[in-house]
């Protein structure tokens, strides 16, 4: 298999790349690759021009100082292997080391993950339970959209056509608990659903706020605001815990397939939201 | 599609594969794998799934085991590559080639260049795994035939070897460690020639 002809391109700066989109409109960028070619040789998609962002400078770099910013480019590897992710959310670090296979995590980036919003993927809960926010460039300049109003729907971004994401940020969670848990597809290791859980902790080991967010239950990486309201000013025990788990599924609209029913995704989104907050407390 | 017609046919591309230079004029939408055996003819690299799941394309660029049918030709212009074919040294055997043949890691042997590659890196990553690192870190590799019992034998005999050249002394000895043991508990033989296995054959059959 083989994609239909397109032109490739490979600029060596953000603003060429912005303006190559805005010239072509059916032009796609190229970041890993590894939902893009798979798509591009099913004929999924057939974009009349690639922009291959990796020659552009000052899109791979990590760094902290409190928030952590990781630029659009870094791979799951990098990611994962980077100390000072590890230090300051444990949880994007680990799950970077969980994604697909060690061939996805050498070429697939966060960047990439987070602008596919593949409904089953890992790093649209994880961003979004950290309270993440992207950096994009565009032609009308640059702003910041929070993980919040990202993702709109399944494989749908809050981003414009000839938008980049540049960097990703998590603010500074210093003593925050988290933990992702995930029941992998036993094919394609995609989470057939995983919950994502941070904790900010308050004085007394309460629950200052909590964010959770699911994914591969709905059409998009959705926030599980009725164990989060459950969580908050409660102090960690097991019947918070049970309580937050019972009503993680509450008000969400579930997907089904042959893998899974929508009734097994909602036992999951259950199960693995007590997993996730008994891992991430324990 | 006016676009894709008035698009360059080709794109030049020069790439280091297996220690030499390599170009050549590849359609943008050629994917590495293609490239390799059908412009090089490198077909020690295969192609099984053709959907980026099964790993008999996986080759090194830079250094990092990617499956060559997931990346295009023009993304690995400038870069290193290294196929099945370039793995073995003046002659020798990579230990993981080793470890293959020792272990009987292979039988119809299709998935097996990917799976050796995709082992090379697993162990610059992690040079003493347990076997359920092992196992993990060839998720992205399928065998139909093995069962990866043995796949996973060979990594560990390859794990020993590769410790062993490096000075480990506490490196297990491929050999001994890592033999296979028959279910009645003894280890094969391994004649050095027919003549060899005849007098074994006829020794045993003495003490019987
Ligand atoms: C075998 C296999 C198993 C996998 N398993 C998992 C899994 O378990 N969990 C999981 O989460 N994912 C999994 N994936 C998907 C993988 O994580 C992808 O790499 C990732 O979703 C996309 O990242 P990429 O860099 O490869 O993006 P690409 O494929 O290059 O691009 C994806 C999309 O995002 C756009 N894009 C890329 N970068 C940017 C940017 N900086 N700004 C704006 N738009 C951009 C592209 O135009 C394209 O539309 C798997 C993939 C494969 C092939
Ligand atoms: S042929 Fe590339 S992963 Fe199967
Ligand atoms: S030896 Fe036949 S597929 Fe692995």
């Amino acid at each position: 298999m083989f994609p239909n002809r397109f032109e490739y391109r490979r600029p060596g700066s953000l603003a060429e790349a912005v303006q190559i989109l805005a010239e072509n409109p059916d032009a796609k960028l190229l970041a890993g690759g590894h939902s893009l070619l798979p798509a591009m040789k099913l004929r999924l998609a057939a974009p009349s021009t690639l922009v291959d962002l990796s020659q552009i400078e000052g899109l791979r770099g990590i760094a902290a100082n409190g928030a952590l910013t990781i630029g659009a480019l870094a791979t799951y590897n990098q990611v994962h292997d980077s100390a000072a992710v590890r230090q300051a959310a444990p949880m994007l670090a680990d799950t970077c080391g969980i994604v697909g296979d060690p061939q996805v995590r050498v070429r697939g980036t966060l960047g990439g993950s987070l602008a596919h919003a593949d409904p089953a993927a890992d790093l649209t809960a994880v961003v979004l339970a950290l309270g993440g926010e992207v950096t994009v460039v565009g032609s009308g300049g640059e702003r910041t959209i929070a993980a919040d109003d990202l993702f709109v729907d399944l494989l749908t971004t809050s981003l414009a056509p000839e938008e980049i994401i540049t960097e990703i940020r998590i603010p500074d969670l210093a003593g925050a608990k988290m933990a992702y848990e995930k029941h992998e597809h036993p094919a394609s290791g995609y989470a057939v659903v995983g919950v994502a859980a941070v904790l900010a902790m308050g004085d007394g080991g309460t629950i200052r706020s909590a964010r959770l967010a699911v994914t591969g239950a709905t059409a998009k990486a959705t926030r599980l605001s009725s164990a989060e309201a459950v969580l908050a000013g409660k102090t960690v025990r097991t019947e918070t815990i049970a309580a937050a788990a019972a009503a993680a599924a509450d008000g969400l609209e579930i997907n089904g397939d042959l893998y899974a029913s929508a009734d097994y995704r909602r036992h999951l989104v259950g199960v693995l939201t007590r997993r996730a907050l008994e891992r991430a407390t324990g | 599609m006016a676009d894709t017609m008035t698009a360059p046919a080709t794109m030049a591309i020069q790439v280091t594969v297996n220690g030499s230079n390599r170009g050549g004029n590849v359609e943008p939408r050629t994917l590495l794998v293609h490239y390799l055996r059908d412009h090089l003819n490198l077909t020690g690299t295969h192609v099984g799934c053709d959907t980026s799941q099964c790993g008999a394309c996986v080759v090194h660029l830079d250094g990092e085991s990617v499956k060559s049918c997931t990346v295009l030709a023009v993304q690995a212009n400038g870069s290193e590559i290294t196929t099945i074919e370039g793995l073995a040294k003046d002659g020798d055997y990579h230990p993981v080639q080793q470890g293959f043949w020792e272990m009987h890691g292979l039988q119809c042997g299709y998935c097996t260049p990917g799976m050796i590659m995709a082992s090379v890196s697993l162990l610059q990553r992690n040079p003493n795994p347990t076997e359920d690192e092992i196992r993990h870190g060839l998720e992205g590799n399928l065998c139909r035939c093995t069962g990866y019992q043995n796949i996973v034998k060979a990594v560990q005999y390859a794990a020993g070897q590769i410790g062993r050249d490096a000075g480990a002394a506490d490196a297990p000895l491929p050999h001994d460690a890592h033999r296979p043991i028959h279910h009645d508990g003894t280890t094969p033989h391994d004649p050095a020639s027919v003549d060899d296995w005849e007098d074994e054959l006829a020794g045993e059959s003495d003490e019987s």
